[in-house]
């Protein structure tokens, strides 16, 4: 599971909808691997409004990966004047296209339920009473 | 015509064969009204990245597809794809379908994030995402099968836990609604403000009253058809629903 989809995901009970704190889940015991992937500037560029960047750097210290800058870095710094990327953007494709979550855990941190991920997969499904 | 993806990878005795409800699906985002309605209301390159969501993804074909298309559909290949599905199977199946599609196209390519395990929504943050398709367990049923659990997922009657998986893709409880009702109630919270739904619906969903109770939300919400299969292949004439604020 790749770091940029816990940018779009909670919780899934319902109870924990409505609670800020079930966003974002936090890795626990995880299994990092890097799958390379090619970069598309454009993409990252017009991902990056949609990334809340303190979580980011949650996720980010949680794994134990270097820490991010304090800010979002500004999308005008991601290529240089020949067009080619910077190391801003390499790093910022990296974290978010290419590490994956490969085995562990996703913990809430509202209700502390924890979900499982398997071979890059997580899983979200409940049992009946905690729907 | 665009490509379909391939999944001769995909065990079908436990997941969703693609069906003419799928092809329904892929003609319906590739047509020529569609396209230039995705084009317009996601500008690019000036708005941010659009999130695609599909529910239910069975073998993953309409997503592979999607992702692999994005600059015909979406006139963009700055789009990201995620996945659902409440089959375990089906999830790692699709997430290779849809790996394997986007890998054959040239360069830029969309962003496929991942399939997870999940039922419905239930697990996507509120507010995010701005194209949901969703194929439906569509067909009428006295009762609604529940859902697997992992004790029933290993267990060893493989051919017992094949069948219930595939009626899960297909049953829909009451008047074939019953899982589409549930997706409908959570749309106003899970799509973002230019968030449209994709939905396919048979005709014993009556899709006119759908339609109708859609646009009766607070709010403005429109629904209109935008796909058929034409054909009135007796009970199950299929309609693809786009469901969007006006």
């Amino acid at each position: 599971m790749k770091l940029l989809t816990l940018n779009f995901l909670t919780c899934a009970r319902k109870t924990c909808k409505t609670n800020p704190a079930a966003f974002p889940l936090h890795p626990r015991e995880a299994e990092l691997e890097q799958i390379e992937a090619e970069i598309n500037p454009l993409l990252i560029q017009n991902l990056l409004p949609r990334i809340n960047w303190e979580v980011l750097k949650t996720i980010s210290q949680e794994l134990g990966l270097p820490s991010l800058p304090e800010s979002a870095p500004d999308s005008e710094d991601f290529m240089t004047e020949e067009g080619e990327p910077t190391q801003t953007l390499k790093d910022l494709h990296t974290l978010l296209m290419e590490m994956n979550v490969q085995n562990g855990k996703l913990v809430c941190g509202s209700c502390e339920h924890e979900y499982a991920i398997k071979e890059g997969i997580a899983n979200f499904l409940l049992p009946s009473h905690m729907v | 015509m665009l490509p379909t993806p391939s999944t001769t990878h995909v065990s079908f005795d436990a997941i969703y064969e693609p069906a003419e409800d799928s092809y329904l699906l892929l003609d319906t985002l590739s047509s020529a009204s569609e396209t230039a309605f995705l084009a317009s209301h996601f500008p690019s390159p000036s708005t941010p990245s659009p999130l695609v969501l599909e529910v239910g993804v069975g073998s993953g074909v309409v997503l592979a597809f999607a992702a692999a298309n994005a600059q015909t559909i979406f006139g963009r290949a700055d789009v990201a794809f995620l996945g659902t599905d409440v089959n375990a199977l089906a999830a790692r199946a699709a997430a290779q379908t849809v790996r394997g599609a986007v890998a054959e196209q040239a360069e830029p390519r969309a962003a496929f994030l991942d399939v997870v395990e999940g039922d419905l929504t239930s697990c996507v943050k509120d507010g995010e995402v701005d194209v949901l398709v969703f194929n439906p367990p569509y067909v009428p049923t006295e009762t609604l099968p529940a859902p697997l659990d992992a004790e029933a997922m290993a267990s060893p009657e493989v051919f017992e836990r094949d069948s219930k998986l595939l009626e899960l893709s297909y049953a829909g409880g009451e008047d074939g609604m019953e899982t589409t009702d549930r997706l409908l109630e959570r749309l106003p919270g899970v799509l973002s403000a230019r968030g449209v739904a994709y939905v396919l619906l048979c005709a014993q969903n009556k899709p006119e009253a759908v339609k109708e109770r859609i646009r009766a939300w607070p709010a403005g919400w429109c629904a209109e058809t935008v796909g058929s299969s034409g054909k009135k292949a007796g009970w199950e004439k299929l309609v693809i629903v786009r469901i969007w604020r006006g």
